[in-house]
C-alpha cells in the first residue's frame, strides 16, 4: 500500500536523540494500517451487477460510435446549444461571485491592527462554511425558489464560488506590496484615493486571475448541475444515461471534454498574459 | 544657512510595541534647503527616523517640528496637507506597476484633488502638462505613456521623483533611493535629487548604507547605529574615524 | 522655458481600444449569459417566501435523525480513503513518465500528458453517473469515481513535484551506472517524499467533500441520504445531513491539516 511506505520511509534523516522517535515510524504503520483496515472492512462491495460486463461493453461501444446527429438540430435542446447555455451558467455565475467576493475578502484578509484578528477570522470561518456547503444541495435549494433550470444554475455558481475566490482573493490582499499604498499615503491621499489609486491597480491582475481560474471549475460544475435540473448540459447527460442512450452519453462526453479543454487553454493563456 | 530650521527632533524616542528600541533620544534640526544625508547599517533606525518626519511612523516621546509647528497633533485633513509639503521616494520605487507612467506622476497630485474626481481619475490639463514638466525634471518626458514595469529600475526611480514634484513639496525624503539600483543609475538618480536641492531650494533628506556616496552628495552627515546618533557634522568636518562609527558595535 | 517633446501616442492608445475591447467583449458575453440562461432578479423575489419556508425548516434540524446518518458518514470517509488511495497507486507511475527530467521521449511525455489532461476534464459528480449505471447503486461506484478523478489530480500534482527536483544525486548516481528504478527509489523519492504525502492527504481532504455528495447520484455513502430527505422534502432531516457533512469536512480538514504540517 503506497501510504504506509511513505509513512515508513519517513525518518529519513536518523535521530536518534529521543528513543519515542526511533519507534515512530513502528507507530505510525500501525496507525495507517488501522485506517486501512477500517475502510476496507467498512465498505461492502457488494453493488457489483452481473450486467456490469455488457454494461461496460455497450457503453464503450456508445462512445466509439457517438450520437453525430446530436451536435446541432437547431432545436436548441442539442449539445451545441447546451454547451454554450453551460458555459453562460459559469461565466455569469463566476463574474456575480466575483463582485461579492471582493468584499468578503478585505473582510477576511489579515490587517496590521489588533482586533483585525477576530474580524479575519470569523471571515475566514464564514469563507470556509460557503466552501463546505455542497454546491448541488445549493442548486437544489434555488431549483425550490427559481424553478429548474439554468437560473438556478448560476445561483448555485455565484454563492458556492465565494468560498474559494474569497479565500483565493483575501490571501492576494494579506500577500500584495503594499508600496504603492504607501506611495498614495504619503503624498497626502485620503483612505478612498489609496483604495481606489493604489490597492485596486495593484490587486486587479491577481484578481482576475483567480477568477479566470475558478471559470474553469465553475465550467466544470456547471455541466453537473444539470443532473439535479439546474440547467445546462447535465440534463441531457443524466437523462441519456438513466436511458441507456450510450451514443448519446458518448457525444455528450466528447462535447464536455473538448468544451473544457478549450476553456482551460484559453483561460491560461490569458492568465499568463496578465501576470 | 543659519536661518531656522525647517525640521527639528527634540527628545525623540521611539519603542515598537514588542519593546525594541526604534529611535533613541533623537535632537537636531535640518536647515531650509539643506542636502541631508543619514547613514547606518540596515537596521539602525534610518527608515524609521525617515518615516517620522511625515508621520508614516509615530512616535513614543518628544517632538518633531516642522517649521516650528509640532507635528504630532495633526489629524485627517491637516496631517493629508503636511504630507503634501513632504515627497517621498522609496528603495522600491513604489509605483503601479502596470499604469502608465502618466498614471503613476498624476496619482502625486491626489492631495490637491477631492476624492470623487481624483478616483475617476479626473485630472485637470494644467496638471496633465504639470506631469510632462515634471517628467521633463527627470528628462523622461518620451516615456508619458509607456507602462511603468517595462522601465528599468533607475528609470523606474525617475518617475517616482516625478510623482513627487507634483506634491510641491518643500522636502523630500528618500529612503534608500538607489539600493536596488547599479552604480550607473545610482549616480544619475543621485544627480536629480542634487539638482533639485540646488535650483528649487527642496530639503532633501536621503538614506543611505554607502558612505562613499553619502560624502560625495552630501552637505552635512548624520551617522545612526542602533537608533542613536553617532555623529551629526557638516561635509567639510567629516573624518574616516566618524565614518566607522556606525560599523562598530555597540 | 522650451516645450518637452511629448510622445505621440497611437491611435489604439489614445482612445483606449485594448480596455474599450475587452469591456465590451466581456459586457457583450454577460448580456448574452443572462438572456440565455433567463436570469430575472425579480423572480427570486418573488419566490422569495417559497425559499424562505425552506431556510425556515432547515434551521430546525431534526437531531433524532443523527444516530441513523452515523454509519453512511463512516461510509463516505472509507470511499474517499480508498479511491485517494488506488488513485495514488495508479499516478505515480503515470506522474514518473509525465515529468520531463526523468522521461526524456517527448512522445511518451506528451501521450501520457494528454492523457492525463483527458481525464481531469470529467466532473466527478459524471463519473459517478456512469458507474453506478455500470456497478450498480452502492460504494463500488463511488470508491471507483474517486480512484480516478485523484488519479487524474494526484498525477499532475505528483509530476510538478517530480519536475522540481535537485537533479544532482540523480546525475551523480546515473555516472555510477545505478539502474532507473534504483535512481528512482534512492534519488528521487527522498526528495519528494514528502510533498507526496501532503499533496495525497491535500486530494484526500478534496475527495471527501466529494465523496458527500456522489451518493445522491447512487455512488453510496451520505449523499445517498440527503437524496432521500430532499426527494421527500424532509428538510429538517436534509439540515442535519448538510451539518454533519460540514463536521466531516472540518474535522478531516484539520487532521490532514495538522499532518501536512508535522511533515512539512
Amino acid at each position: 500500500m503506497n501510504m504506509q511506505t511513505t509513512m515508513t520511509n519517513k525518518p529519513e534523516k536518523p535521530v536518534h536523540l529521543n528513543p519515542w522517535r526511533r519507534w515512530s515510524w513502528l507507530i505510525w504503520l500501525i496507525l495507517v494500517a488501522g485506517v486501512y483496515t477500517w475502510a476496507i472492512t467498512g465498505l461492502h462491495f457488494t453493488g457489483l451487477q452481473e450486467s456490469a460486463g455488457s454494461v461496460s461493453k455497450s457503453i464503450v461501444h456508445g462512445l466509439v460510435n457517438p450520437d453525430w446527429a446530436y451536435v446541432y438540430n437547431g432545436s436548441g435542446e442539442d449539445l451545441v446549444s447546451l454547451i454554450i447555455q453551460t458555459l453562460a451558467i459559469a461565466l455569469l455565475g463566476t463574474f456575480v461571485s466575483a463582485l461579492i467576493s471582493v468584499p468578503f475578502a478585505f473582510w477576511a484578509a489579515r490587517g496590521e491592527h489588533e482586533w483585525g484578528h477576530l474580524r479575519s477570522g470569523s471571515g475566514k470561518i464564514v469563507l470556509t462554511l460557503i466552501r463546505t456547503f455542497p454546491e448541488i444541495v445549493l442548486a437544489i435549494m434555488f431549483i425550490k425558489a427559481v424553478g429548474p433550470g439554468s437560473y438556478a444554475g448560476v445561483l448555485a455558481v455565484s454563492i458556492h464560488s465565494i468560498g474559494m475566490l474569497g479565500k483565493l482573493f483575501s490571501e492576494a490582499i494579506e500577500n500584495m506590496d503594499r508600496g504603492a499604498e504607501e506611495a498614495i499615503v504619503s503624498a497626502g491621499g485620503n483612505s478612498p484615493q489609496v483604495f481606489m489609486l493604489a490597492t485596486i491597480p495593484t490587486i486587479m491582475p491577481e484578481f482576475i486571475s483567480y477568477t479566470l481560474y475558478r471559470f474553469e471549475i465553475a465550467v466544470r460544475s456547471a455541466s453537473i448541475l444539470g443532473m439535479v435540473g439546474a440547467g445546462g448540459i447535465g440534463t441531457p447527460m443524466i437523462f441519456a444515461i438513466q436511458t441507456r442512450a450510450w451514443s448519446r452519453v458518448g457525444i455528450i462526453l466528447l462535447g464536455i471534454v473538448v468544451m473544457v479543454l478549450l476553456i482551460d487553454t484559453l483561460s491560461e493563456q490569458l492568465r499568463k498574459r496578465l501576470i | 544657512m543659519d536661518q531656522q530650521p525647517i525640521i527639528s527632533f527634540k527628545n525623540v524616542n521611539k519603542i515598537y510595541n514588542n519593546g525594541t528600541v526604534g529611535l533613541k533620544d533623537i535632537n537636531f534640526d535640518i536647515p531650509r534647503g539643506e542636502f541631508l544625508v543619514v547613514v547606518g547599517l540596515s537596521g539602525a533606525g534610518k527608515s524609521t527616523l525617515l518615516r517620522t518626519i511625515n508621520r508614516m511612523h509615530e512616535i513614543s516621546s518628544g517632538e518633531i517640528t516642522i517649521e516650528d509647528e509640532p507635528i504630532s497633533s495633526y489629524k485627517g485633513q491637516s496631517l493629508r496637507l503636511l504630507r503634501r509639503k513632504i515627497g517621498m521616494i522609496f528603495q522600491d520605487f513604489n509605483l503601479i506597476k502596470r499604469s502608465t507612467v502618466q498614471r503613476n506622476v498624476l496619482s502625486g497630485r491626489v492631495s490637491y484633488y477631492p476624492t470623487w474626481k481624483s478616483v475617476l481619475n479626473l485630472f485637470s490639463a494644467a496638471d496633465k502638462d504639470r506631469a510632462i514638466r515634471a517628467l521633463e525634471r527627470v528628462n523622461l518626458t518620451e516615456k508619458l505613456y509607456t507602462r511603468a514595469d517595462e522601465l528599468s529600475g533607475g528609470q523606474q526611480q525617475r518617475v517616482a521623483i516625478a510623482r513627487t514634484l507634483m506634491q510641491d513639496p518643500k522636502v523630500i525624503l528618500a529612503d534608500e533611493p538607489v539600493a536596488s539600483l547599479d552604480p550607473l543609475t545610482t549616480q544619475t538618480v543621485m544627480d536629480i535629487l542634487k539638482r533639485l536641492n540646488q535650483e528649487d531650494g527642496i530639503t532633501v533628506i536621503v538614506n543611505l548604507h554607502s558612505v562613499a556616496l553619502a560624502r560625495q552628495y552630501a552637505d552635512r552627515i548624520v551617522g545612526l547605529r542602533a537608533g542613536a546618533v553617532v555623529y551629526d557634522k557638516e561635509i567639510a568636518d567629516v573624518t574616516e574615524a566618524d565614518l566607522t562609527k556606525i560599523y562598530q558595535t555597540a | 522655458m522650451t516645450t518637452p517633446e511629448i510622445p505621440q501616442r497611437s491611435w489604439s492608445q489614445r482612445w483606449h481600444v485594448k480596455g474599450v475591447g475587452w469591456t465590451a467583449l466581456l459586457v457583450a458575453l454577460l448580456v448574452g449569459s443572462s438572456k440565455m440562461t433567463g436570469v430575472d432578479v425579480g423572480m427570486f423575489f418573488s419566490n422569495f417566501d417559497q425559499f424562505t419556508n425552506l431556510l425556515v425548516r432547515m434551521s430546525q434540524p431534526a437531531w433524532s435523525y443523527v444516530p441513523i446518518i452515523i454509519q453512511p458518514l463512516y461510509e463516505t470517509i472509507q470511499m474517499a480513503i480508498l479511491g485517494t488511495t488506488i488513485g495514488t497507486v495508479f499516478a505515480v507511475p503515470f506522474a514518473v513518465l509525465a515529468a520531463s527530467n526523468l522521461v526524456h521521449n517527448q512522445w511518451l511525455r506528451g501521450i501520457i500528458r494528454l492523457i492525463l489532461d483527458l481525464v481531469r476534464t470529467l466532473p466527478d459528480l459524471l463519473l459517478a453517473a456512469i458507474f453506478v449505471a455500470i456497478f450498480g447503486i452502492g460504494s463500488t461506484a463511488g470508491v471507483i469515481t474517486l480512484a480516478i478523478f485523484s488519479f487524474g489530480m494526484i498525477s499532475k500534482l505528483f509530476y510538478e513535484v517530480i519536475e522540481t527536483i535537485d537533479m544532482g544525486p540523480l546525475e551523480a548516481m546515473e555516472s555510477v551506472g545505478a539502474s532507473k528504478v534504483t535512481i528512482i527509489w534512492y534519488a528521487v523519492l527522498p526528495q519528494i517524499m514528502n510533498q507526496f504525502v501532503s499533496y495525497f492527504l491535500y486530494t484526500l481532504e478534496i475527495n471527501v467533500r466529494a465523496s458527500t455528495v456522489l451518493g445522491y447520484l447512487g455512488a453510496g455513502g451520505i449523499g445517498v441520504f440527503l437524496q432521500r430527505s430532499l426527494s421527500e422534502f424532509d428538510y429538517n432531516k436534509t439540515a442535519v445531513i448538510i451539518l454533519a457533512m460540514l463536521v466531516v469536512v472540518m474535522v478531516i480538514d484539520g487532521v490532514s491539516n495538522h499532518l501536512r504540517r508535522v511533515l512539512l
